[in-house]
């Protein structure tokens, strides 16, 4: 499939993603208001709590992340091929020129972040930037460019403001099923039950929605980026490289791992349908097979 | 609801939609524009390396007067140059001087080796790749404007006020002919 059919058909994606995402967002809470009186109220308390919590992150994710990271300002002089790459992707893209930092580490990764592309980074590992050619370097920075011009940090937070409304709500509420509380009364054992399960089963659910999103997401980014730097194949043979390097970056967490463009955390067994559920990222070889089609 | 307050919402919805595609062709119209100024902004950054390249080779072969007084012509006339086409031309033409310049440079190991003349010759090059990717920007901006003026219904307001197509940025013949590499 061409760049711009795959750039087409992954925005779409991503529109039926929200739309699937909603309709369990308010079926959950649909099943709650039957059983409790007070689900409104949950999902108000619930929607604040998450937002407040996310707040934070949103505006401040580019100074959180660089400091969770111990990333250092790159200069054009040290890193002109890195400097250069990412003032001629802003250029390719039509956005400002992002701030630009790097990583003391020998994993290869690289990551952006920055809720606009006026408030935005982009940090590339020591090790990627020694491993991968201007080629191979240039479609990486493409690829993260392209997550600015896309906002997906903002998408990100968006998801993960709604699954966290749902988390808490349902959390307040098997606390409430426990202890007994405001129960409308006139409801049988059918309906306690499809909210237990539903209790359970939908978090989760929500989960898996937002890991599927931020998959979306990347195949996203990676199309995007190969109509930026018109060379698909150097960003396949730069994720090829990054794959088979099994060295973990030292300084990534859970909060940070999603931002990278390959997930940070190396595994070393294969359980691969249940964990590929689970990645923030599509697997590599789906990726590459995507851009060797373009 | 009678059908005058029917007939009502439904030309307001016109209207409304006619103020929003005119607005949005407008939008597209102006980004063209600013693409276009982004190439000579790539341009002028290229213009002005040259004058810091030159003192730095005149520094170790003064006497190669033809090829700086090549360079320095070329520079001038792409300065000069006005439409899209000329400032390609120009571009090219001050490509070629350049060529020469660093082909000359290559029987000066001094001016080789200095890290200043180094530098200058990776700028020049980036500069090359610059105005390439903001050509490329002008021309996907150019294709989302006469995507809208072709596609229904965008097709019949466009003409309605006076839209056409905008030219894309391709190669000029010069540019198309296959590159001879001489050792």
């Amino acid at each position: 499939m061409t760049t711009h059919s795959q750039i087409a058909g992954n925005k779409f994606r991503t529109i039926l993603l929200i739309l699937l995402f909603m309709v369990i967002f308010f079926a959950f809470f649909y099943i709650a208001g039957l059983y409790f009186q007070d689900a409104y109220s949950l999902l108000i308390f619930g929607l604040l709590f998450a937002v407040i919590s996310s707040i934070g992150s949103y505006f401040y994710s580019d100074r959180i992340v660089l400091a969770m990271s111990g990333a250092k300002s790159a200069n054009k002089s040290d890193y002109f091929d890195f400097y250069t790459s990412v003032e001629n992707m802003s250029i390719a893209a039509g956005l400002p020129i992002p701030k630009i930092y790097v990583i003391e580490d020998d994993s290869m990764n690289a990551f952006a972040t920055g809720r606009n592309p006026k408030h935005a980074v982009v940090v590339a590992t020591t090790g990627l930037l020694g491993k991968l050619d201007r080629a191979e370097t240039e479609a990486v920075i493409a690829h993260e460019i392209s997550h600015i011009k896309n906002y997906d940090v903002l998408i990100a937070t968006v998801v993960a403001v709604l699954v966290g409304t749902l988390v808490f709500a349902a959390d307040w509420m098997l606390r409430i099923r426990i202890f007994g509380g405001n129960n409308r009364e006139n409801n049988g054992p059918l309906v306690a039950i499809v909210l237990l399960v539903s209790l359970i089963l939908m978090p989760i659910l929500a989960t898996l929605m937002r890991l599927a999103i931020s998959r979306n997401r990347e195949y996203l980014a990676d199309a995007s980026g190969a109509l930026l730097n018109r060379n698909p194949d150097a960003l396949a043979n730069a994720l090829i490289k990054i794959s088979g390097d099994n060295i973990p970056l030292q300084t990534a967490s859970n909060a940070t791992a999603h931002l990278f463009i390959e997930n940070p955390f190396k595994s070393t067994s294969r359980n691969a349908k249940l964990i590929s559920l689970f990645a923030t990222h599509p697997p590599v070889e789906e990726r590459v097979k995507r851009l060797r089609e373009m | 609801m009678n059908t005058l307050t029917i007939v009502g919402i439904i030309v307001l919805g016109i209207i409304i939609y006619l103020i929003f595609s005119y607005n949005r062709f407008q939008v597209l119209k102006a980004r063209i524009k600013e693409a276009l100024s982004g190439i000579d902004v790539q341009l002028k950054r290229r213009i002005d390396l040259i004058p810091n390249l030159v003192s730095t080779v005149k520094g170790y072969a003064k006497h190669e007067k033809s090829v700086f007084e090549n360079v320095t012509k070329a520079r001038s006339q792409l300065m000069k140059a006005g439409s899209l086409e000329g400032k390609a031309e120009a571009n090219n033409m001050l490509t070629d001087a350049l060529k020469s310049l660093f082909a000359v440079a290559e029987a000066y190991p001094d001016l080789k080796a200095s890290d200043n003349f180094k530098d200058l010759q990776r700028q020049l090059e980036d500069t090359e790749d610059k105005i390439a990717y903001s050509r490329q920007f002008y021309n996907a901006n150019v294709l989302e404007y006469n995507t809208r003026i072709k596609t229904f219904p965008n097709n019949f307001i466009g003409k309605m006020f006076g839209f056409t197509e905008e030219p894309f940025f391709t190669a000029t013949e010069e540019e198309k002919k296959s590159v001879k590499v001489e050792f």
